[in-house]
């Protein structure tokens, strides 16, 4: 590739007699966002430097010209194999600065579906990670296992992927009828797919050998680094923000945080197959939990066009069933799943198209200058993503949109420390090594 | 006219057989690359359509999905990897935006792929469920099985 | 809340002049200091007794009409006593110096980089200021509030 650019350290640094070579960013193993320049003595890396944003889709400005809940489906996009979680940690962050107070059942809902997210977040890391390491066998077993996951999400939100499903106040709808079934299918498979892994990989002489004593990295420099989530776990750090500073309802369900031991690249491996294990428990409890939080609705009302052709005859007092797209978001729903608070949340469906307050309602939330106006200042707020601490910083003027907002990938500061990894190792160690820190691009580059 | 019969005989057999030797490099830069996986894996089995060998080598790819939002700074990338496939080569773009640039209307995203290469089948949706992606490779077939092929001969006739 | 008390008491008792203010507005601790100061106070948040020892986060917020345009935002979090603090400080724009934490920090290399990158703000003492996530050749620095958003900057002629 022609550029024209001044010359990087790396390039200045680097001896004439050794040999330089560029991987990525278009390369299977690079997952399309980076790039990492290698100075090379036969196989060993003497030098590298690595190049990001190659994915930087400015997340943050585009925030800044969007309101409060238009800017919701960008979150989706940041770590798109868990955008629940993001959801999440943006809807909580905005709940801190209006004060709202969440339902008990959109609680529980919500750590549902963060939980079946990060499952799949795993379970796609460790895909790609086997994977590039040559374990084909294992990458399509995941695939499989995760599909199942998705029709949970999706039987439930719609889509399969980029949800929206949580909102600031609670979550778009009620759980479908018929989750409690899917999800325990989706449990079945996934510990299935799980024991099927451990079986190709714990043991698996090629795999250890990539992967074992490969690319250490210590408590402390872990620390100095920012790294959070199962990375810096698999360094024998305890820091979960689930446990350390307890959100939702993860103080009421009971759940381990593995630790390596190592943290080396099979830690970071094993670290993530423990703790999905972990997550089909906390999910287990949580549908356990969610007939004590509130009845599901649901199941009465009648069908739209049932009820147009009762109307005539005299007028129903039965719910009336919406449309697939707004199933579980009746009004009679909402005191389950949504906060009480009118000016925060979208106004009921029914109200907006059967009465002229509810259609006026629907319009201030959306129009502009209007909706959501949160208080002036700036907060803070953590949830444990698929890869560790996810943090928003919102600055609010108090207008419709935010001033600014930031947030803090995980993936950014553990990418930060590939260099330091890499060097002295095999140019081969350089896949498993950026396999097991599951780069994510719209996390890192935003 | 027994000469046509053969010629465009042959074209067909041609486009049958180029339509189903695909082989395919996925340029997978966001999200739309969880539903690429999703479609090339064994659920939804893009294999079944004759498109399942993946080349992570432009020089020996037909067709290059491009998966994704393509940055500004990534445009040349994808630029280098188009021109580094053989003729024939065919191009999806998959997702809004490698179609249009999506969501993403700012300082940082080409607003369309087209801007950079040739776009033979765009595929919406954002991202677009691997059902879709399948749809974007069957109407592709469909367009290289119609496509005239440029012949050695019909080429030094011309020249 | 006792406890939050004193990690605010304590460095507005120790770096007198230094801590402009201090508080928790949503219940995040903030302090706002004087850029000179940011060295030594971050070096001593790190130590005992606060230890503070994972810079969680670096980022910058621009205020155009300020005359300290600036707002340098740094989210520190202790491990061990389970709490996070966010230290604000301020510098102009003719001047948007602020001194380097890649000593105390590995992963302050980076942020700093996309500090620089993203509002142009200079980092004294970085070993490697260069832009992280725009390239080179794009001119201007995208998240500041006087560059448009839909300002794109090729790198190769596009079609059309």
């Amino acid at each position: 590739m022609p550029d024209q650019s001044p010359p990087t350290r790396f390039a200045a640094a680097a001896r004439p007699e050794s040999l330089l070579i560029n991987m990525g960013p278009s390369h299977p193993a690079m997952h399309g966002t980076i790039r990492i320049m290698l100075e090379l003595d036969g196989e060993r890396i003497l030098n590298s430097e690595v190049e990001v944003g190659y994915l930087h889709r400015g997340f943050e400005k585009t925030c800044e010209a969007r309101t409060w809940f238009n800017l919701l489906i960008y979150t989706d996009r940041l770590n798109y194999v868990s955008p629940l979680i993001n959801n999440l940690g943006y809807a909580m962050t905005m709940e801190k600065m209006l004060g709202l107070a969440v339902p008990e059942r959109a609680q529980v809902i919500r750590a549902l579906m963060s939980e079946v997210s990060r499952v799949s977040d795993h379970l796609t890391c460790l895909a790609a990670m086997a994977m590039e390491c040559g374990a084909f066998t294992a990458f399509l077993y995941t695939m499989k296992a995760r599909e199942f996951l998705w029709d949970v999400i999706e039987q439930t939100s719609g889509a399969r992927m980029t949800t929206s499903y949580i909102r600031i106040g609670g979550v778009r709808a009620d759980l479908h009828p018929d989750y409690a079934a899917h999800v325990a299918k989706a449990l079945v498979e996934t510990r299935k797919v799980l024991k099927d892994v451990h079986g190709l990989l714990d043991k698996n002489k090629i795999f250890l050998n990539r992967t074992r004593d490969v690319a250490v990295m210590s408590q402390e420099d872990a620390i100095a680094y920012g790294w959070t989530g199962p990375c810096l776990r698999s360094t024998g750090v305890r820091y979960d923000v689930r446990k350390a500073q307890p959100y939702l309802v993860y103080d009421r369900v009971a759940f381990d945080v593995p630790l390596g031991e190592r943290g080396d690249n099979f830690d970071r491996y094993m670290v993530r197959m423990l703790e999905m294990e972990q997550s089909l428990r906390i999910i287990e409890q949580c549908v356990a939990l969610l007939p004590k939080a509130a009845p599901g609705l649901m199941a009465d009302g009648m069908p739209p066009a049932e009820a147009i052709s009762e109307a005539r005859r005299q007028k129903s007092g039965r719910p009336i069933r919406l449309s697939p797209n707004l199933e579980g978001s009746e009004k009679a729903v909402y005191k389950d799943i949504l906060a009480a608070d009118g000016g925060a949340v979208i106004p009921p469906k029914e109200e907006t198209y059967t009465s002229i307050e509810g259609l006026i309602t629907h319009f201030k939330f959306f129009m502009k200058g209007h909706g959501i106006r949160p208080p002036k200042g700036e907060v803070y707020f953590a949830v444990e993503g698929g890869n560790g601490e996810l943090g928003f910083y919102i600055v609010s003027d108090g207008s419709d949109r935010p001033y600014r907002l930031h947030l803090r990938g995980p993936c950014f500061h553990i990418v930060s420390a590939l260099e330091s990894l890499i060097k002295g190792r095999l140019i081969a160690d350089v896949i498993p090594t950026f396999g097991s820190m599951n780069m994510i691009g719209g996390e890192l580059d935003r | 006219m027994p000469g046509n019969f053969i010629t465009t005989s042959f074209e067909a057999m041609l486009g049958w057989g180029r339509k189903y030797s695909l082989f395919h490099y996925p340029f997978i830069t966001a999200c739309c690359g969880m539903e690429y996986m999703s479609a090339a894996c064994a659920h939804f089995d893009i294999d079944r359509f004759g498109a399942g060998w993946t080349r992570f080598s432009p020089r020996q790819a037909d067709l290059i999905l491009v998966v994704g939002t393509v940055t500004q700074k990534l445009a040349p990338v994808l630029r280098t990897v188009y021109d580094q496939m053989a003729e024939p080569k065919w191009v999806i773009a998959v997702g809004a935006c490698a179609v249009s640039g999506g969501i993403y209307d700012n300082y940082a995203v080409v607003q369309g792929i087209d801007q950079i290469i040739p776009v033979d089948i765009f595929v919406p949706g954002c991202p677009p469920r691997p059902e879709m992606i399948l749809e974007g490779l069957l109407a592709l077939q469909g367009k290289i099985q119609k496509e005239g092929h440029d012949w050695r001969w019909k080429k030094k006739k011309t020249s | 809340m006792e406890e939050e008390k004193d990690v605010l008491s304590s460095l507005r008792a120790a770096y007198p002049g230094d801590v402009l203010e201090a508080g928790a507005p949503f219940g995040d601790e903030t302090i706002v200091i004087r850029p000179a100061a940011l060295p030594a106070i971050m070096a001593a948040l790190r130590q005992s007794p606060y230890e503070f020892t994972m810079l969680l986060d670096l980022t910058v917020v621009d205020y155009p009409d300020r005359p300290e345009r600036f707002e340098v935002v740094y989210h520190l979090l202790s491990i061990p006593r389970n709490r996070r603090i966010r230290i604000k400080l301020s510098v102009p724009e003719s001047a948007p110096v602020v001194a380097s934490l890649t000593g105390l920090w590995k992963n302050a290399e980076w942020l700093e980089r996309e500090a620089f990158d993203m509002f142009g703000v200079r980092f004294e003492g970085h070993p490697y200021l260069r832009r992280i996530f725009m390239y080179d050749g794009f001119e201007g620095h995208p998240l500041r509030k006087d560059y448009g958003l839909r300002h794109r900057q090729p790198r190769i002629p596009l079609r059309k």
